[in-house]
């Protein structure tokens, strides 16, 4: 067994004692039987950089990114809930470019899933190779590419860059 | 001309909550507190609204959009039923439909890029 | 005391709810639509199903209402992105009062050189 098979099973049998909670011997043993099936076939296609998982300081960003995440989610609901509600509608949309450094996959789903959560954007379009994001912007600040990405990615980035880099 | 219509869209739906709170709907099943009853008719009234945007929607995206909407709010549904009967299984069917809409979400969005389904 | 904790953040989730689709009828192009719904709903549908977590506490029901919320939160934004791309591509074009649309540009400058 590899490793990064190893913590695809841990995972799984995770979320399958989640699924039936009362936990029970059967319930064990056929968890067990289809974890250990599932992460021996698709082992390789989910992690592929397992020694990551052995770092404590990237847990302990993690914990500091979920209520930055929640904190940006209520603002962005306040946000938009004005939005509806105001007789004018005070939207001023477009597509804005901005850069990120980030280069691995999962960083860049993370970001790209943070910046549709947080206030007024939205990701349409992610260029891989050199790095840009494509972002609906409900009310555009700034066309240009540098200050927009001070104003949408910056509250990220490091973070991101600390957990999943 | 457009404060006059937010004015009547206003008044339409204070109308609508007022009924829904104050006038007793009678209900097909037997709810255990009056709470519950109302959240859910409040749920299907904005359920109604995703219904008009796949009614009118001009393009096929706007369909989409509200499709994949209304496959969000039925989670709801599932929540509320689960508080309601007591039984633990409406929350699997959520998990269950939550899934299925991801998945058909994919492909709906697959199909308007305009690119066939094994590429 | 749970109970009344879960009554509120029903009655949160539900706001936000019908904020979101009344968003789907109110904007006006396909884009802003997407993004007032998406974030709204996300929210409200995560709000209601905490509330059931704080009716039912660490049973089954409870514990499969935060694995929704977790599968809810990864895979919302992921359907909407998805579907915002498509939509562009397909040729749905944005508000007429828009500022401005990079996308679109880049999109026309790769077509011609190619």
């Amino acid at each position: 067994m590899r490793k990064s098979q190893i913590i695809l099973f841990l995972l799984a049998f995770l979320v399958w004692s989640f699924l039936t909670w009362p936990l029970d011997l059967q319930h064990l043993i056929v968890g067990i039987f289809i974890c250990g099936f599932v992460s021996f076939v698709t082992g390789d296609m989910f992690i592929k950089r397992p020694h990551m998982f052995k770092h404590i300081s990237r847990y302990l960003w993690f914990l500091y990114y979920i209520p930055l995440l929640i904190r940006e989610c209520i603002k962005a609901n306040i946000d938009v809930a004005y939005r509806v509600i105001h007789p004018d509608l005070p939207i001023n949309p477009g597509i804005v470019k901005v850069k990120t450094t980030l280069k691995s996959d999962t960083a860049l789903t993370f970001l790209a899933n943070s910046i549709t959560l947080t206030p007024g954007t939205m990701s349409v379009d992610i260029d891989e190779e050199n790095g840009f994001l494509y972002i609906h912007w409900i009310e555009v600040k700034d066309k240009d590419i540098q200050k927009a990405t001070e104003i949408i990615v910056k509250i990220f980035e490091d973070v991101l860059r600390r957990i999943f880099e | 001309m457009r404060r006059l219509r937010w004015l009547l869209g206003l008044i339409i739906i204070i109308l609508i909550f007022a009924v829904i709170f104050f006038y007793p709907i009678p209900s097909l099943l037997e709810w255990q507190s009056e709470f519950l009853h109302h959240a859910f008719l409040v749920l299907f009234f904005s359920a109604l609204l995703c219904l008009w945007r796949l009614f009118r929607g001009p393009t096929p995206a706007d369909r989409a959009v509200a499709v994949d909407i209304l496959g969000i709010l039925v989670l709801g549904f599932c929540g509320l039923l689960g508080i309601q009967t007591g039984r633990d299984w409406y929350i699997d069917i959520g998990i269950a439909w939550a899934l299925q809409s991801f998945i058909s979400t994919l492909a709906l969005a697959k199909y308007l890029e305009g690119r066939n389904f094994d590429e | 005391m749970n109970e009344i904790l879960g009554m509120i953040f029903i009655v949160i989730g539900l706001a936000f709810d019908f904020l979101g689709c009344l968003g789907l009828i109110r904007l006006p192009d396909l884009y802003n639509r997407l993004q007032a719904s998406t974030k709204s709903v996300t929210l409200g549908t995560c709000g209601i199903l905490f509330g059931l977590f704080l009716f039912k506490g660490f049973t089954a029901a409870g514990l499969k209402a935060i694995l929704c919320i977790l599968f809810i939160l990864l895979t919302a934004p992921v359907s909407a992105h998805a579907l915002a791309r498509g939509a562009h591509k397909s040729g749905v074009k944005l508000w007429g009062k828009s500022v401005c649309d990079k996308y679109d540009e880049d999109k026309n400058a790769l077509s011609k050189t190619t």
